[in-house]
């Protein structure tokens, strides 16, 4: 089969920019294909990942976005979820039909409102939005099931925090970075009570690009390709109170990415992770789902040291969505930094070992309706 | 808020009119009369509410109408103590998943009825499985906010 690779990624900084959103975006495309030794012809085609109306104040990003993008008079599309962007990418590339695409996330998050004001707009006009339903409220519900059916304690998911922020600090590109102890997370507002404002992510502005190609012509462009090893999605019931908030869709993704990539111990096998957890105890509840844990020994496995930057499998070395959350582009930056860190690229946040397998992982909707999980090889 | 940099805000208000559908106006009409309205799937036995047309797992119609309890368990809540824009509630408030006796889904809803600012207080009434029960409001619209909260028992 065809395979596909990831040849160059570029990022900007998660901090305020200055920069209207048009040139904001312009700068990191103009940056990935200078990276490439390319031009903006030489591209087959163009998928961005954004959010238009509610992200942007903007009907149809497709036609905004695509100048700054370089899409003009190219094919392409546009998903809300980044990473599936990126899987769009790749199948453009797996048909045969391009041997480069083109693939970029972008939002201003300082130019839109906050985000539990945008993330309530998920639920309908009847029910959800009338009863105060966001993604924090909701988040926050399962954190208070989470820690009641497993017995983690409160300090365990402030750890996260206080782990995620740490790392930030050697990533240049980080939005929010602290060093903070549990005991500020702990006495942090309790926003959404059981969750405090440190373990809610801020909302940050981002533009990623990532430059895919085929096999053939990804070894004329890189001396380090980063390969596509294995995908899988899962998407759960639209009502979170449909739904065990604790039983999701993510085993289902991450079983469908690991039987594609041959993973049987992901723990062992995989070098590094960039999980998407906008609040901190979705990281080990995540990671549980995603086979590093078992089930309910999240609180245990942050303890044990294991996800640390010098852990067996460093979860978040770049310091997470709860550093850097440019919304819709959030799942693409995992694959960014994942890709750089199998390409030895990620500078002062590059875990100690040699990275073969990283993981990458995105979830948007309530409670991690939607999940998908991104498997990349040396 | 002001910023160092030239900006420019531009607030948008746009009308937008979804329609109910036919099963949804019956269960918002049932909140009216103090009736919570479900309907159950005669494939898998599940019960949800609010009704639906459909049971999203069997992809078949919902043809039976049940009366849920209006009173159930306690699921999971969160204290909101936070504000933000278009909020449809002055913080602090309480917003709860509670599993109706009678349901085989969580119902979303408020928690009130008692001093919840006093986290002691708090401590006292809520727990996973605790009784609450539906505090009707004393004036009526056919929407969901008819039940004013759930109170615990």
């Amino acid at each position: 089969m065809q395979r596909v690779a990831i040849t160059h990624v570029a990022q900007s900084s998660g901090a305020e920019s200055r920069e209207s959103l048009m040139d904001f975006t312009y700068r990191v495309n103009r940056e990935v294909l200078d990276k490439a030794g390319l031009q903006r012809e030489d591209v087959g085609c163009i998928i961005a990942g954004s959010a238009d109306i509610f992200h942007s104040g903007l009907s149809c990003a497709n036609a905004f976005d695509w100048d700054g993008i370089g899409a003009f008079l190219k094919e392409g599309s546009r998903a809300e979820e980044s990473a599936f962007s990126f899987i769009y990418g790749c199948m453009r590339i797996l048909s045969g039909r391009y041997d480069t695409v083109l693939v970029t996330a972008l939002v201003k998050g300082s130019e839109n409102p906050d985000n539990d004001p945008i993330t309530s707009f998920y639920g309908d006009p009847f029910y959800l939005r009338p009863t105060g339903i966001n993604e924090s409220v909701v988040a926050a519900m399962q954190m208070r099931q989470y820690m009641e059916r497993y017995s983690v304690t409160e300090e365990q998911c402030a750890q996260v925090a206080v782990k995620n922020l740490g790392n930030a600090l050697f990533n240049p590109c980080a939005d929010r970075k602290r060093r903070v102890s549990i005991e500020d997370v702990m006495s942090s507002e309790r926003i959404y009570d059981p969750l405090k404002a440190l373990e809610c992510a801020p909302k940050s502005d981002g533009v990623v690009a990532v430059l895919l190609a085929s096999e053939k012509r990804a070894k004329k462009l890189t001396k380090k390709p980063v390969w596509l090893a294995g995908y899988g999605c899962s998407m759960d019931h639209f009502h979170p109170g449909d739904r065990d908030l604790l039983k999701g869709r993510l085993p289902e993704a991450a079983k469908r990415a690991y039987g594609m990539a041959g993973i049987a111990y992901p723990r062992k096998e995989l070098d590094v992770a960039e999980v998407c957890e906008p609040y901190a105890f979705q990281e080990l509840l995540w990671c549980e789902q995603l086979g590093f844990c078992g089930e309910g020994k999240g609180g245990k496995w942050i303890d044990s040291g294991a996800s640390r930057m010098d852990g067996v499998l460093p979860v978040n070395p770049s310091g997470g969505v709860l550093a850097t959350n440019p919304y819709p582009a959030r799942g693409l930056y995992r694959i960014a930094e994942a890709a750089l860190q199998i390409k030895g690229e990620a500078g002062e946040h590059q875990v100690g070992k040699t990275v073969r397998k990283a993981l990458a992982h995105s979830t948007h909707g309530f409670g991690g309706q939607c999940q998908s999980v991104v498997i990349l090889s040396a | 808020m002001a910023k160092e940099y030239r900006t420019i805000r531009n607030d948008v208000a746009l009308p937008y009119q979804w329609a109910l559908g036919r099963t949804w106006t019956r269960f918002f009409d049932g909140l009216k009369e103090e009736r919570i309205l479900g309907t159950k799937c005669d494939r898998c036995g599940k019960v949800y509410v609010p009704a639906r047309s459909f049971c999203p797992v069997c992809f078949t119609d919902l043809m039976e109408w049940v009366d849920v309890k209006p009173r159930g368990r306690l699921v999971s809540w969160t204290v909101v103590n936070t504000s933000y824009h278009g909020q449809v509630k002055e913080p602090p408030y309480i917003v709860a998943l509670i599993r109706l006796d009678g349901a085989d889904c969580d119902f979303h809803h408020f928690i009130d009825g008692f001093n919840i600012t006093d986290a002691g207080e708090r401590k006292r009434k809520l727990r996973a499985g605790a009784k609450v029960k539906a505090v009707w409001s004393p004036s009526k619209n056919a929407d969901i906010r008819d039940i004013a909260w759930f109170a615990p028992v």
